[in-house]
């Protein structure tokens, strides 16, 4: 029975009794020390970017989410409301994109794909977040950039152009449209990867009892995997978001870095990510690289929320069904 | 008493037509999503490659990158600085990882009281969710402001991206060696600190090596640390750490902003090599990460 108990509690239960050993007081703190890197940088980088931004902080305030400009007024005025802009629009317009295809791909690869197929196409969609965001870019301006302005672009405008998203005719290759896909090419591996192992959690005794009476398989799904998978889905879905929020060279390749907002997708704009990028070759005063540290600020705020919610989500889910 | 036929056919009522189509449209979109998701793949590796392929040749991996003037033969250019930059960088970033993380999954998977591992492991998740660029950032404030851009302050923004990879994957590993190991040298006296570093230890470098290579080859492709930390770099070849270095990944970003299209087909060609290099690495921590896991589950 004791010995029951102790292998519940694992490794770290097992302990000897009897005479001290040095050898084991040195090896824990060496490893305590290491473990506490984690929050010992998350404080550290969180002071250190709060420090720097602060004389844009205290300048600005709060009116710097709401000013639109970037070196206005001989480099004294800097705001940030057209890359916020820029941010929420191509990260959700991306996740749009890709929550439809990353399900469809899971179910997909859990429910209809027989087993070769499977082996080969789960590996080859982990292998799309492998391709680095530079390279993507590289593709997003010389082949993917013209392809909108050529083909895509006018097509879209000529048959909706009724839509205010699709309101201009593009005319650089450069566009918020462009962003968006490559952004929606980053998300779909990591959502479909997460949500595949969700739905492999689904228990299979409730898909059988669902389809023993007479559902079909799209009905199991609705019926059964959704709603099994729902927080986790969700979870997944901020994590997709958190990318593509953060996701600053491929976005800056593709995006044509300019300060304005359109609800035209074929407008050139910014996000926070890509404008802070984009100024790596220098800014020219103090006050530049507080407002460009001030952009990281409210990237990582925004990072820390999504993913501590991210996360809390998942490990609620994974102690509910053990699902790692 | 005669019996009772069912009158209502089951299989062929309008109703269950209507749903027999939903399905089959489910379904065949959820094929199609999968064959787009693969179709992309395809169609940006290939392009990379076929635009790539023509730079490719002993020049390009050996020669310094050559200014040319406009007028005149174009002089032999190549990418030897950043490829040996990157290996640098990567390198002295693997290094500085690899203990903090290693030690760290021991506290977490060996040492540590279960609430406190769970609070430990959060932070690294949520560490792992920051944005590159703000790392970037973070480490400019920390070390680049005031003393200057450098390939080992570089190597330090992608240390921090690479911790609670290689650490989750190790950690993961250690839960799979069995508690009877650790029980067995317990009880034939070694201490806590001899089981878990000569017995424990040795059975997850599979997963030690898993976590390394992935991390690597997510690292490798990372431009925004490198933005802020090694992007002032010469053309020459370099080798001094304390001095900015050229990488793969800030060719390719810079170059693709010019207009000149042999530039072009050089970022392409050094795309292809980063692809390359990423794919190898994914392909040995996937042949480790299946044996390591393996032999632990006593299958060989």
């Amino acid at each position: 029975m004791a010995v029951a108990q102790e292998r519940a509690a694992g490794p770290a239960a097992l302990q000897r009794r009897g005479r001290f050993r040095p050898g084991d007081a040195v090896l824990y703190v060496v490893t305590c020390a290491a473990a506490l890197t984690g929050v010992v940088l998350l404080v550290l980088i969180s002071q250190k970017v709060l420090t720097q931004a602060w004389p844009a902080m205290q300048k600005f305030g709060l009116g710097f989410l709401t000013t639109q400009a970037w070196g206005d007024h001989h480099n004294t005025l800097f705001g940030a409301k057209s890359f916020i802009f820029g941010t929420v629009v191509t990260s959700f317009g991306a996740l749009l994109l890709a929550t439809p295809l990353s399900l469809a791909i899971a179910l997909f690869l859990t429910e209809l794909a027989p087993r070769w197929i499977k082996a080969v196409v789960a590996p080859l969609i982990d292998l799309l977040a492998a391709i680095p965001s530079v390279v993507l870019g590289l593709w997003g301006i010389l082949v993917l950039g013209p392809f909108i302005t050529g083909t895509l672009g006018p097509a879209l405008h000529g048959t909706l152009g009724w839509l205010p998203i699709f309101s201009t005719e593009p005319t650089v290759g450069s566009n918020v449209f462009a962003a968006i896909l490559i952004l929606t090419i980053m998300m779909v591996p990591i959502i479909s990867s997460i949500c595949r192992e969700l739905f492999l959690g689904v228990p299979r005794e409730l898909k059988d009892g669902a389809l023993a009476l007479g559902a079909t398989r799209w009905e199991v799904v609705r019926g059964v995997v959704f709603p099994y998978a729902r927080s986790g889905i969700a979870a997944a879905m901020i994590l997709g978001l958190g990318r593509g929020v953060g996701e600053a060279i491929a976005v800056t390749q593709v995006i044509g870095n300019n300060v304005a907002i359109h609800w035209s997708l074929f407008e050139p704009s910014d996000t926070l990510a890509s404008r802070i990028a984009g100024q790596y070759q220098g800014a020219d005063t103090a006050l530049q690289v507080a407002s460009l540290v001030y952009l990281a600020v409210i990237l990582l705020v925004f990072s820390l929320i999504a993913n501590l919610a991210a996360q809390l989500i998942v490990r609620r889910v994974a102690t509910r069904h053990q699902i790692r | 008493m005669s019996a009772q036929v069912p009158t209502a056919d089951l299989f062929r009522s309008e109703r269950m037509r209507r749903r027999r189509i939903v399905n089959w449209i489910v379904e065949g979109a959820a094929t199609i999503a999968a064959l787009i998701a693969v179709a992309v793949l395809v169609i940006v590796v290939s392009s990379v490659v076929r635009r790539g392929w023509g730079a490719l040749n002993l020049d390009f991996f050996t020669k310094t990158p050559a200014l040319y003037s406009g007028f005149g033969p174009r002089p032999a250019s190549g990418i030897a600085p950043a490829i040996i930059g990157t290996l640098i960088i990567i390198g002295l970033a693997l290094l500085m990882a690899l203990p903090v993380a290693i030690l760290t999954a021991i506290y977490l998977n060996e040492l540590a009281p279960r609430k406190l591992a769970s609070v430990l492991t959060l932070a690294f998740d949520v560490l792992n969710g920051i944005p590159a660029i703000v790392l970037g950032i973070f480490v400019f404030i920390f070390v680049v402001v005031g003393h200057g851009q450098a390939a080992w302050k570089a190597s330090f923004a992608l240390a921090i991206l690479m911790v609670p990879m290689i650490a989750r994957s190790t950690q993961e590993v250690l839960a799979l060696v069995p508690i009877s190991m650790r029980e067995a040298s317990l009880a034939l006296g070694a201490a806590k600190w001899r089981t878990t570093l000569s017995v424990v230890l040795p059975q997850a470098v599979g997963g030690i090596v898993t976590g390394a290579t992935l991390a690597t080859a997510r690292a490798a492709g990372e431009t925004a640390p490198l933005l802020f930390t090694s992007a002032l770099y010469s053309d020459q070849m370099s080798y001094d750490p304390r001095q900015p270095i050229a990488s793969i990944p800030m060719f390719i970003f810079t170059s693709a902003e010019q207009a000149d299209p042999v530039l072009h087909q050089q970022a392409w060609g050094a795309a292809a090599v980063l692809i390359g290099i990423i794919l190898v690495a994914s392909l040995v921590a996937r042949w480790f990460a299946d044996r390591s896991i393996r032999r632990l589950r006593g299958e060989r």
